[in-house]
């Protein structure tokens, strides 16, 4: 299996090979992280260029340490305080990156599309970072990886997704990684919240937690993304909470040793009970530390991937 | 690729390893503070049998890892075949151990030299040596074994493949030639 793009844009362009070669890949490079020197020179002389349009802590901080610990170099560029701010466009931002010979952009773009147009154009390495309501491929990743790495595979698996399907990245992402590897995927929300059209990705629908819960090996619980909500399709909090967010009793009709994940961060009393987020079931934190090992998979990967890369349109 | 000529067959391979098990003993002076750390993948499976030997011999098991060079390679972006990462395998501090590398063919160096960088970064040893199973020359770098299984003259036309039956369901050293 040889990787041969230069890009990661979403998991719905990957085949199941691909997919499998990340986490692989990301497997041998979680040790590096348990290492006194947290440092492989793997990308050393690299340069990587987080671009952000929407404010995010935990990924950014994540990009970062990935490429920090392959001895690459990297510049931080929050859109709010760049010159985004004096009308400049996003291919230009782009080009510019491209012209200060800078080798991987990692992008985070408001608007559903954007790291696949900035890949057309420019003919530097670009991982999504998460665009719109469209991909999050390296959460997705993460979690599959967290999945196999507690339960020995994803072949067979039945995996609930509940929360604010509409408005996830994270969720489509995570549909399309989840059914190429061959688990079963069941969405959960208020019904408002579930996009149409979305079992033809693959997955199972139903509106009553209880249902969702009930066969699920894991249960990926959604942040409600209160940020994103144009009008009046969020519940109230408290009733969010009460008819879908995840709480111990539920959790007693469930399998007992069913795994709780989040992407973060967590709005506890919420989507999830305090209680459950730091129960022995909850991997939250583990997807924290399993991030960077597919980060740097993915960095390392996409920049081998630049050698056999076609050439930018324009 | 041809098979040329026979080097070493299992009994002359398996009589080269119980050599270097001696010799690493008696240059260390016996097993305290050894370990032994094989390079991927035919490294690992010579740094296995030696570390069997070295039992027999000495009645110590010492501890054995696998390194996995990939990410120190100087050359990453020149190989057509693109390098799978494996896992680096060492579960014991190599700090002020004497670290005995392991590999199976000694050539131009550059594998031993990012061998060395990849063991510096997990640790400060009293002393690496290098055990090699064939040295067939051509270095391009300033490195020597401490411990060679056989010395083979070749032609940069020419490689040499190590079989082992962990991978290769036979054992033998030969020489093919590329055409």
């Amino acid at each position: 299996m040889v990787w041969a793009r230069k890009d990661l844009l979403g998991l719905e362009d990957l085949n199941k090979e691909e997919i499998e070669l990340i986490l692989a890949t990301a497997e041998s490079f979680k040790e590096v992280s348990s290492r006194e020197i947290k440092k492989v020179p793997a990308l050393r002389g690299k340069t990587v260029v987080n671009l952000f349009y929407e404010p995010s802590t935990r990924t950014r901080v994540s990009f970062e340490v990935a490429a920090k610990r392959l001895s690459a170099d990297v510049i931080n560029i929050a859109a709010q305080e760049s010159s985004v701010r004096k009308g400049e466009t996003l291919i230009d931002t782009g080009r510019n990156i491209e012209a200060l010979k800078a080798d991987i952009i990692v992008i985070r773009h408001n608007a559903s599309g954007a790291a696949t147009m900035l890949a057309r154009r420019v003919g530097i390495c670009v991982v999504n970072a998460g665009d719109g309501w469209h991909e999050h491929p390296t959460q997705a990743l993460l979690d599959i990886f967290t999945l196999k790495e507690r339960l020995g595979r994803i072949e067979g698996l039945n995996v609930a997704i509940v929360g604010d399907i509409a408005h996830s990245r994270v969720a489509r992402s995570n549909i399309w990684g989840l059914t190429k590897l061959g688990a079963k995927v069941t969405i959960c929300a208020p019904a408002m919240l579930i996009p149409p059209g979305i079992e033809e990705m693959g997955c199972k629908i139903t509106y009553n937690i209880d249902d969702a819960l009930r066969h699920a090996d894991a249960v990926n619980v959604l942040r409600m993304q209160f940020e994103r909500d144009e009008g009046n399709a969020f519940p109230q909090q408290l009733e969010y909470f009460k008819n879908f967010g995840i709480t111990k009793e539920r959790l007693e009709k469930a399998k007992k040793d069913i795994i709780i994940m989040h992407p973060g961060p967590i709005n506890r009393g919420i989507e999830i009970s305090s209680e459950v987020a730091d129960c022995s079931n909850s991997v939250i934190l583990e997807q924290v530390t399993n991030g960077i090992a597919v980060r740097m998979a993915v960095l390392f990967l996409v920049a081998q991937g630049l050698e056999k890369k076609n050439e930018p349109l324009n | 690729m041809k098979d040329k000529v026979k080097l070493l067959d299992k009994d002359s391979l398996n009589r080269c390893l119980v050599r270097i098990a001696h010799e690493i003993l008696e240059k260390n002076k016996g097993s305290e503070d050894l370990c032994l750390v094989g390079i991927r993948n035919r490294g690992a499976y010579l740094a296995r049998r030696l570390v069997d030997c070295i039992e027999n011999i000495d009645k110590q098991r010492i501890p054995v890892g696998i390194l996995d060079i990939t990410l120190y390679r100087d050359d990453l972006s020149l190989i057509a075949a693109q390098p799978v990462v494996h896992k680096t395998e060492i579960d014991f501090d190599i700090t002020d151990k004497n670290v005995v590398l392991v590999d199976d063919v000694l050539y131009t160096g550059r594998t031993v030299r990012a061998a060395l960088d990849a063991l510096i970064d997990l640790g400060r040893p009293k002393s690496i040596q290098l055990a090699v199973l064939v040295d067939r020359g051509h270095r391009e770098l300033p490195i020597r074994a401490d411990y060679v299984g056989k010395n083979i003259p070749t032609s940069v036309d020419e490689a040499v493949e190590v079989r082992l039956i962990e991978a290769d369901s036979k054992d033998e050293v030969v020489i093919v030639t590329k055409d």
